[in-house]
């Protein structure tokens, strides 16, 4: 079972989201961006970063990589994939997720241990998760603030496709507290928190992540 | 010589908490003017000659799926001497 | 303006040339007409300008600094010392670290944000020209009061920058320091410092070696960013009423640097490069005199070769631009097409513009004319050396003998108000404001930050070695007794890297001063010097290298000496380090160590404007010991928890621990308030099973114990005063929030 993680320029927990994937156990595959060839992986990671440095805005230009192209096809074909905080927001340019991700309501970035719960574990990368559960993952961001039209809102509500919601106090002004999304067959996911930050108690609030990591090995069993 | 602008602003449903931090600056500097204040940013086309109508649809491309993301900001073009 | 060549210069010897207002004086232009054998060429005198400036020449130190060459211990773990980018120490199993600290204090007074962005990503470039792979930065802060009006226009900005440049850089926060003091206000103290891992296969020096090898420069294109920097602003205190210094403030992009980061680390994993240099201070003038003088001697150099942002740029503002990540590295022919192939993939500007000579001289062309030609070593290390005079300020007399009299609480009521007072003090008060603006996450190997005592990163996943960093400095001490001052801040990062368990291994500094032109205070940095010095020497932790920082100041008014002393440990296995704080009801808590009555230089004495009196005697024998016991409590497991007492004394201390998780403590004490308030160096506070008592006394041998009380319930008890966790955590958070919001 591979998982690829694609680095951009400019991506930074590339090499966590590896790890992440290796603990789960599956294969760690790591693409690149300019390589339009997902080398035979069974699902892709978008990880967080900056990547080109959030200019124009974040994902803006990440999403015309050649590898993109292949991202995107293979996802519309049901492979699974996940976006990770500037992978969540490469996903929403690229208009795989409905919405966008703005800058933070009170201006800064912000990172700190986050409450969330798991609304919809029937995706790809949340069967390993109850429904309802909550969990506590770092956030780590400064355009983190999940905004859409009404209509996008109810939709997505109505179709029961937020993944998770912040717990607690609104950290960043993301409407109806949306911490993560996913497309209508389940098996893109976007996320702001970082779940490949929460794989080792060593080094994380908890390990409350890796269930997004071994959710997948289902995934593709199935 | 022409230059092509194409200004982007947020949508205004769109919170824009940079808008928002300015607004609440100015008074604070003794500048009350302002009822509101929106942030948005302005591209600097430079091409040859005058634009064709082929260019313009062109620019207009661009700017409807790079220069702006639609799901949260509108954007217009205009032309400069 | 016509361009200025050696030819020129040898014919037209009596041209006036602006060399005072590039900072150079009389005498030392004179010298540069002497080491040339006729007047400089206006390149030259730009070269010479901004490499003879304090900030890069060091001149008013280096008669000091050689103290820590001198003094140092004999240490094998010392594998790159004092004078390259920064110092490397072995830390077991076929691993290198190599850390230093550095400063930005006057571009981040005049803008905050990018003084202080460029100051990290000035730290990390030098560690990344080490061979290493940064790994985690830190933040030793100091600004002006925290209500002043400029403390909230310079922090905002600085806590910004320091988080927008090291999180675009993927690399962990792991800690620092926020310092209020009236004596920074206009002079706030921006240090950085940033780790880097390597085999020590990898390690790189900055030398030029071997005739025929290129002089490669790449990353960001060169612009008029900073022209002058360090020859303007670092070496001249700014004027009170003056108009701000503008523009030679550095604009840095981080994105940059990460590709950069990147696309270096491949090369060097492809041993592609013989000499490598990164273009900080200085720029091109620094980059090229130090390759060449640290190889055979010789390099040409085509300036005209260099890719510009700005195409106006003359030769003399290229020399002299400090525009940021851009690194120059000596590569052999055979593999340049490699290195350019690296480069290409990752989108990185990359021009060959010189190559290696076999001669002795530093020749610089523009488009075939002769602009510079000097013998390197007089640019990059032989300029001037200031023995200036120093002499002891009427002011220690004065204040050593004062005799402080702090009022003291004494009532149940005054105790509680003077600790709740305490936890709120912004000095002490909980910095999650600030620290949460940073990544502490990314790269996944972060096992200590803020607020714990020391920084601690694993460095290896599968045996778990791990190195701590910590930083300190007591600014209030080190004006009493700059000599002692310095020992005591040395002992006390040491302290800090060995309450989590890490053995201490080396020390790095930021010597931050006012104007060394000011015989008062080239006594205290003279004082400073030879007790760090000899504080190094005593505890056996070499100094691998550093910083100065000079003129700060405004007017006549120079800072409080403030020397930041990092120290770096090594821990063989993260996994069984000791925390900072318990987790849990039932233990014992003790104070290792003897407490004094000696409140001068205190937070306490300083809330109540008393700065006055003598600074403690620094007693490292007694420090040591300390350090084994500490190190001993990891090993043997006799720690739950341990966490040193440094400003704000057990108070601060105890309301750190309680709050961290949680789990209030009910302790006794005697001369309550005394021992609440007092910063006796040497001592920390542990969390024990009550099993591991006879562990603990046979242990600690005859240091000093005293058993205060226990851990459990909701509210930190000190004798019959008892404050409810949640109303302690209010004071203690409310604080930031409500000063910057």
């Amino acid at each position: 079972m591979k998982v690829g993680v694609i680095t951009f320029p400019g991506t930074l927990d590339d090499r966590d989201a590896l790890r992440a994937a290796s603990v789960a156990g599956t294969t760690a595959i790591s693409l690149w961006h300019d390589d339009a060839d997902l080398k035979g992986v069974d699902a892709v990671i978008l990880p967080g970063g900056f990547s080109y440095g959030d200019y124009l805005r974040c994902g803006a230009i990440s999403r015309f990589a050649p590898v993109m192209k292949k991202v995107i096809d293979a996802a519309n074909g049901g492979m699974p994939l996940l976006g990770i905080c500037n992978g969540f927001q490469v996903l929403c340019e690229a208009h795989l997720l409905p919405g966008a991700l703005t800058r933070n309501k009170d201006l800064h970035f912000l990172c700190r241990d986050q409450k969330l719960v798991i609304e919809n574990n029937s995706t790809a990368w949340t069967s390993d998760y109850t429904q309802g559960q909550e969990i506590v993952i770092p956030l780590k961001n400064g355009e983190g603030s999940f905004q859409c039209d009404d209509q996008t809102l109810a939709k997505l509500e109505g179709e029961g496709r937020i993944v998770a919601r912040y717990v607690g106090e609104n950290p960043n002004g993301s409407r109806n507290l949306i911490a993560g999304i996913t497309n209508e067959r389940g098996n893109i996911v976007g996320l702001m928190p970082h779940p490949e930050h929460a794989i080792e108690t060593l080094t994380g609030p908890s390990t409350d992540g890796l269930g997004f990591f071994t959710s997948v090995l289902k995934a593709m069993v199935k | 010589m022409a230059i092509i602008v194409v200004e982007v602003m947020l949508k205004p449903e769109i919170l824009d908490p940079q808008g928002v931090a300015v607004g609440a600056a100015l008074p604070r500097l003794g500048f009350t003017f302002a009822k509101s204040v929106r942030q948005g940013k302005r591209f600097e086309i430079e091409i040859e000659g005058t634009p064709t109508a082929a260019q313009m649809a062109d620019i207009e491309k661009a700017a409807a799926t790079l220069l702006a993301n639609p799901v949260i900001e509108t954007y217009v073009v205009t032309v400069q001497a | 303006m016509a361009l200025d060549t050696v030819a020129i210069a040898t014919a037209n010897p009596d041209t006036t040339q602006p060399f005072a207002e590039l900072g150079l004086k009389g005498d030392e232009y004179a010298r540069i007409k002497e080491i040339l054998g006729r007047r400089p060429t206006s390149s030259e005198l730009a070269m010479y300008s901004v490499m003879w400036s304090e900030h890069c020449s060091y001149k008013s130190s280096k008669v000091h600094l050689k103290q820590f060459g001198d003094k140092a211990v004999k240490s094998d773990a010392l594998l790159v010392g004092i004078g390259e980018n920064a110092g490397v120490v072995d830390v077991g199993q076929g691993y290198a670290v190599t850390f230093k600290v550095e400063s930005h204090n006057h571009p981040s007074f005049i803008e905050p944000y990018q003084g202080a962005a460029t100051g990290v990503g000035g730290i990390v470039r030098d560690i990344l020209t080490m061979g290493a792979r940064p790994i985690a930065v830190m933040d030793p802060l100091r600004f002006g009061p925290a209500d002043a009006a400029d403390t909230r226009r310079v922090l905002p900005g600085v806590i910004a920058g320091v988080g927008g440049y090291g999180n675009c850089l993927g690399l962990p926060n792991i800690g620092g320091e926020v310092v209020f003091d009236e004596t920074y206000l206009g002079n706030p103290l921006v240090n950085a410092l940033c780790v880097g891992v390597m085999k020590h296969s990898d390690i790189k020096l900055a030398k030029a070696a071997g005739a025929g090898n290129l002089v490669v420069l790449y990353g960001a294109k060169t612009g008029g960013d900073g022209i002058g920097g360090v020859s303007v602003l670092a070496s001249e205190t700014f004027v009170a009423t003056g108009p701000a210094k503008r523009p030679a403030v550095q604009v840095g992009d981080p994105f940059v640097e990460k590709v950069l980061i990147e696309c270096s680390l491949e090369i060097f994993a492809e041993d592609l490069v013989v000499g490598i240099q990164d273009l900080g201070g200085a720029g091109l003038s620094c980059a090229t005199s130090e390759l060449a003088s640290g190889g055979s001697g010789g390099m040409k150099v085509e300036l005209d070769r260099v890719p510009l942002r700005d195409a106006t740029l003359s030769p003399e503002e290229i020399l002299m631009s400090e525009s940021q990540e851009r690194m120059c590295a000596i590569v052999e022919p055979s593999k340049i097409d490699r290195f350019l192939e690296i480069c290409k993939k990752w989108d990185v500007t990359v021009t060959v513009i010189g190559e290696v000579t076999d001669g002795d001289r530093l020749e610089i062309t523009w488009h075939g004319e002769l602009i510079v030609d000097v013998p390197p070593r007089t640019v990059a290390h032989e300029g001037p050396v200031y023995s200036r005079p120093f002499a002891e300020p009427a002011y220690i007399a004065r204040v050593n003998a004062e005799v402080i009299n702090p009022v003291i609480p004494q009532t149940a009521q005054e105790i509680k108000d003077a600790i709740l007072m305490m936890a709120a003090t912004p000095n002490l008060a909980d910095k999650s404001w600030v620290t949460n603006q940073y990544d502490r996450y990314v790269q996944g190997n972060t096992v200590q930050s803020q607020p714990d005592d020391s920084g601690m990163v694993r460095i290896d996943e599968k045996s778990h070695l791990g190195v701590a960093v910590a930083t300190d400095a007591n600014a209030n001490w080190s004006y009493l007794n700059p000599y002692e001052g310095a020992k005591l801040a040395l002992a006390e990062a040491a302290r800090n890297i060995a309450t989590a368990g890490a053995i201490p291994l080396a020390v790095t500094n930021c010597l931050n001063f006012g104007s060394p032109e000011d015989l008062g205070v080239m006594w205290q940095f003279a004082e400073t010097v030879r007790g760090l010095a000899d504080g190094c020497l005593e505890m056996g932790l070499p100094v691998t290298g550093g910083n100065v920082s000079f003129y700060n100041q405004t007017g006549d008014v120079a800072i409080l000496p403030t020397p930041v002393i990092g120290v770096l440990g090594v821990i063989d296995d993260v996994r069984t380090r000791t925390p900072m704080s318990f987790d849990r009801a039932g233990l014992e808590l003790y104070l290792i160590g003897a407490s004094d009555e000696n409140l001068s230089g205190s937070e306490w004495a300083y809330l109540q404007g008393l700065r006055g009196g003598q600074a403690p005697t620094a007693d490292l024998q007694r420090e040591m010991r300390l350090i084994e016991l500490l190190v001993k409590g990891r090993t043997d497991q006799i720690f739950t928890a341990a966490h040193d007492l440094s400003q704000g004394g057990l108070t601060a201390t105890l309301t750190e621990m309680v709050l961290r998780h949680n789990i209030g403590a009910a302790i006794t004490l005697e001369n309550t308030g005394m021992n609440l308030l007092v910063e006796t160096p040497g001592r920390v506070l542990v969390a024990i099973e009550p099993a591991k008592a006879a562990a603990l006394k046979a242990a600690a041998g005859d240091i000093p114990l005293t058993y205060l009380g226990t851990t459990g319930g909701d509210a930190l008890i000190v004798n019959d005063v008892e404050i409810p966790l949640s109303q302690l955590r209010t004071a203690h958070t409310s604080t930031f929030q409500k000063l910057f919001g």
